[in-house]
């Protein structure tokens, strides 16, 4: 290992650490707004990348690579942390300078992963976080001898508080030296690091801060046989809550905004068909879109406090006995909580899920929860079919039985599916469940919002650039050909002709031509299809439209009601959880598969149901 | 102390390089002030109760699986205090080399201890 001289400035700087060592607040800190998330390609790790903008003007491109323990390439994580330092990934540049961040509160731990990163000679900061903690419970280190025996300098910041955040600026803005060659543990050997670890912190007069007295009182409380569960309940219920109760009314206040600005363009805009195809097709296409973010930046806010806060691995710790009977574990509870509210962000959040099977199961079964927008589908097609008749008194009717029904077969399918693909193709096998607690913290606004930020992007971006397509074509095939220069009614259109071809398909599941079409249009996304039917029988498009309520039951059975109910819970009909799995997943392969199973499922279900009730 | 070292780097290496799920049993000869008494039967993770201490002896997971609980601090040698439980019984919370990291029945069962007495 030599010793160059120092280099210039650097440009590109990596960020590396242990999970739980508060690297992704720094990164916030340093970045700011100026950051993107991307995955690198052909692998189902995320990598965060930003600009970091210095004194002079100048700005250093920042990559935040995943939480890892070692550099040993044992988990993908590991391997491309380890590629990307090395430079052998040919999608990432390699990184001038390394920031090392570990948590100083566990540092005879953390700095096992020193030796690795200072043994690839690369100018190295290591920054110790968490300095208000270390100071609050008693701990203790000397910074300079630590940076002797390192042979790098060392710096103690808490990027929580924004407390010594000018030390990292200020190595960012020099030309540093690579790290000064010093005894280090042969790699492979843990207990050899360990050791050497220890001697480190020993000889830094390191000394560990006293354990942290609230954390464990909370987890008396948050743990408890009794209040464990119960508290676990109402969190449960609070997510419920906030997604539909809460949302509702701003998403009204979204969906009102855009009619409103779609009447006040319509007469903007000259020609018929071009108006038509921007108020209808474009703006009610991004409007289904982003009325949905509301409830995803709700869902987010929720999870981003459970996961800051620390209670999330609590809450993972209590869901995971149940989890484990279906063949997933406790991470996978939220994620499937939140595809209540909406599948794609729900898969978004599987990321927290290591184990990539578990993480491929979760993701695969998430869009049997009864999302959100099956909501209006159901709401039409029961309130049309079935009368209003109380079963429990005032608690519950048939109608409200009829939704609960459907959320419980939805459920049903996603534990059953799960138990198959666990214990075939996605069969876990060896490795074991570990999951680290951390200590509670507050979480501070500034990370929850950065993070807010991200996941709405993403969501607003993917989504709706997908479905946005989607319309537009939908739009298309509804509006043309066109005859003699006016736009057809909807049977004569060649979405009609569509329609009309697939009929001898979808008549066993008690389906007309016109179902058809709406069935074809809701594989953009599933409310899509009120708004479509709504057109086809020439009327106000709502999902509590009474006239569209008797339109519908002139031309579908009961029979074919309960079909249409039951193809819509099992079916995969969203085109923006299809690009999301395949982002997530890496390929077309699984969106694929889950897109045959799904619809099978769907189809077998419609069709047993036609017949049995007529 | 140093042969006993050597030793565990070589079978770390060796069931390492191969992706077979060879079990590598590290085993570290118990430090010389705790030789007295050894248990007739082994105990593991599984036996403690909550606030009990013990010292991790070996780990009995194939070398990827015992690399990762290492990384974790479950070391022989290293000092094992057992916390809470999930209501249900499992996972359970083990507090070790200044984490808290919470393993399943199936995994504690393959981590061989000794307690102090």
């Amino acid at each position: 290992m030599q010793a160059p001289a120092g280099g210039p400035a650097p440009r590109t700087v990596a960020l590396v650490g242990p999970p739980n060592s508060g690297k992704t607040t720094l990164f916030n800190r340093l970045t700011g707004l100026r950051q993107k998330v991307a995955n690198f390609p052909g692998v189902t790790v995320e990598h965060h990348t930003g600009l970091a903008e210095l004194d002079d003007g100048r700005a250093v491109s920042i990559i935040d690579l995943p939480g890892v323990y070692s550099l040993a390439p044992r988990s993908e994580d590991e391997r491309i942390a380890r590629d990307v330092l090395t430079g052998e990934r040919p999608d990432a540049p390699k990184p001038d300078a390394i920031l090392l961040v570990l948590d100083s509160t566990n540092l005879n731990r953390h700095l096992m992963l020193a030796a690795p990163i200072l043994a690839l000679g690369v100018p190295t900061l290591v920054i110790l976080n968490l300095a208000d903690d270390l100071r609050g419970r008693g701990g203790h280190l000397d910074l300079d001898a630590l940076a002797r025996e390192l042979g790098a300098p060392v710096a103690l910041i808490s990027a929580r508080q924004g407390e010594g955040i000018e030390q990292v600026f200020s190595f960012l803005m020099r030309a540093v030296p690579a790290p000064r060659p010093v005894q280090l543990p042969v790699l492979q050997d843990v207990p050899k690091c360990r050791e050497w670890a220890g001697r480190v912190g020993r000889q830094a007069g390191y000394r560990a801060p006293a354990p942290p007295e609230w954390t464990h009182r909370l987890d008396g409380l948050f743990l408890h046989p009794v209040f464990g569960p119960l508290v676990f309940a109402l969190v449960v219920i609070a997510v419920f809550q906030t997604i539909f109760t809460a949302a509702a009314p701003l998403m009204d206040g979204v969906r009102g905004l855009f009619n409103v600005s779609g009447n006040w363009i319509a007469p903007l805009i000259p020609f018929a068909a071009l108006r038509s195809l921007v108020v209808e097709g474009v703006w009610s296409g991004v409007g289904a879109v982003v009325v949905f973010l509301p409830q995803v930046l709700l869902l987010f806010l929720f999870i981003g406090i459970l996961e800051d806060s620390g209670y999330l691995a609590r809450a993972a710790l209590i869901a995971d006995r149940t989890m484990a009977r279906v063949g997933l574990q406790g991470k996978s509870f939220i994620p499937l909580l939140s595809a209540y509210a909406c599948a794609v962000p729900a898969i978004l959040a599987t990321r927290t899920i290591e184990n990539k099977r578990d993480r491929f199961a979760t993701i695969l079964i998430a869009p049997f929860m009864t999302c959100s927008a099956r909501l209006p589908v159901y709401t039409l097609i029961i309130a049309a079919f079935i009368p209003n008749r109380p079963i429990l008194g005032a608690f519950l009717g048939t109608r409200a039985a009829a939704l609960l029904g459907l959320y419980i077969l939805g459920f049903l399918a996603a534990v059953a599916t799960a138990r198959a693909l666990k214990s075939s193709i996605l069969k876990s096998g060896r490795t074991p469940f570990l999951l680290e607690m951390p200590a509670y913290r507050w979480p501070t606004v500034q990370s929850i919002g950065l993070r807010l930020l991200d996941r709405s992007m993403i969501f607003l971006r993917r989504a709706g650039t997908v479905i946005l397509l989607v319309t537009v074509v939908l739009w298309v095939l509804a509006h043309l050909p066109l005859d003699n220069g006016h736009m057809p009614a909807i049977e004569h259109s060649l979405a009609g002709t569509v329609g009309r071809t697939i009929e001898p398909a979808i008549r066993p599941l008690g389906f007309n031509w016109k179902i058809g079409i709406g069935l074809i249009s809701s594989l953009a996304a599933r409310e899509v299809i009120v708004g479509t039917l709504g057109s086809i029988y020439g009327m106000e498009a709502d999902s509590h439209s009474v006239d569209l309520q008797k339109a519908l039951q002139r031309d579908l059975s009961l029979g074919g009601a309960v079909a249409l109910l039951l193809f819509f819970a099992f079916a995969m009909q969203c085109i923006s959880t299809i690009a999301v799995v395949r982002r997530e997943t890496g390929g077309w392969k699984w969106p694929a598969f889950q897109f045959t199973y799904m619809g099978v499922l769907a189809y077998a279900a419609a069709f047993i149901a036609f017949h049995v009730v007529r | 102390m140093v042969s006993d070292l050597i030793i565990l780097k070589l079978m770390l290496q060796l069931s390492g390089n191969n992706g077979q799920a060879e079990a590598a049993v590290l085993d570290l000869p118990m430090s010389s002030h705790a030789r007295r008494g050894r248990p007739a039967r082994s105990l593991t993770l599984v036996d403690l109760r909550k606030g009990d201490e013990a010292i991790v002896d070996r780990i009995d997971l194939p070398a990827d699986d015992a690399r990762r609980l290492m990384e974790l601090g479950f070391l022989p040698g290293a000092r094992v205090v057992a916390g809470c439980r999930a209501p249900g019984g499992d996972p359970r919370v083990f507090q070790v080399d200044g984490s808290e990291i919470a393993l399943r029945r199936e995994t504690a069962r393959k981590i061989g201890v000794h307690t102090d007495r």
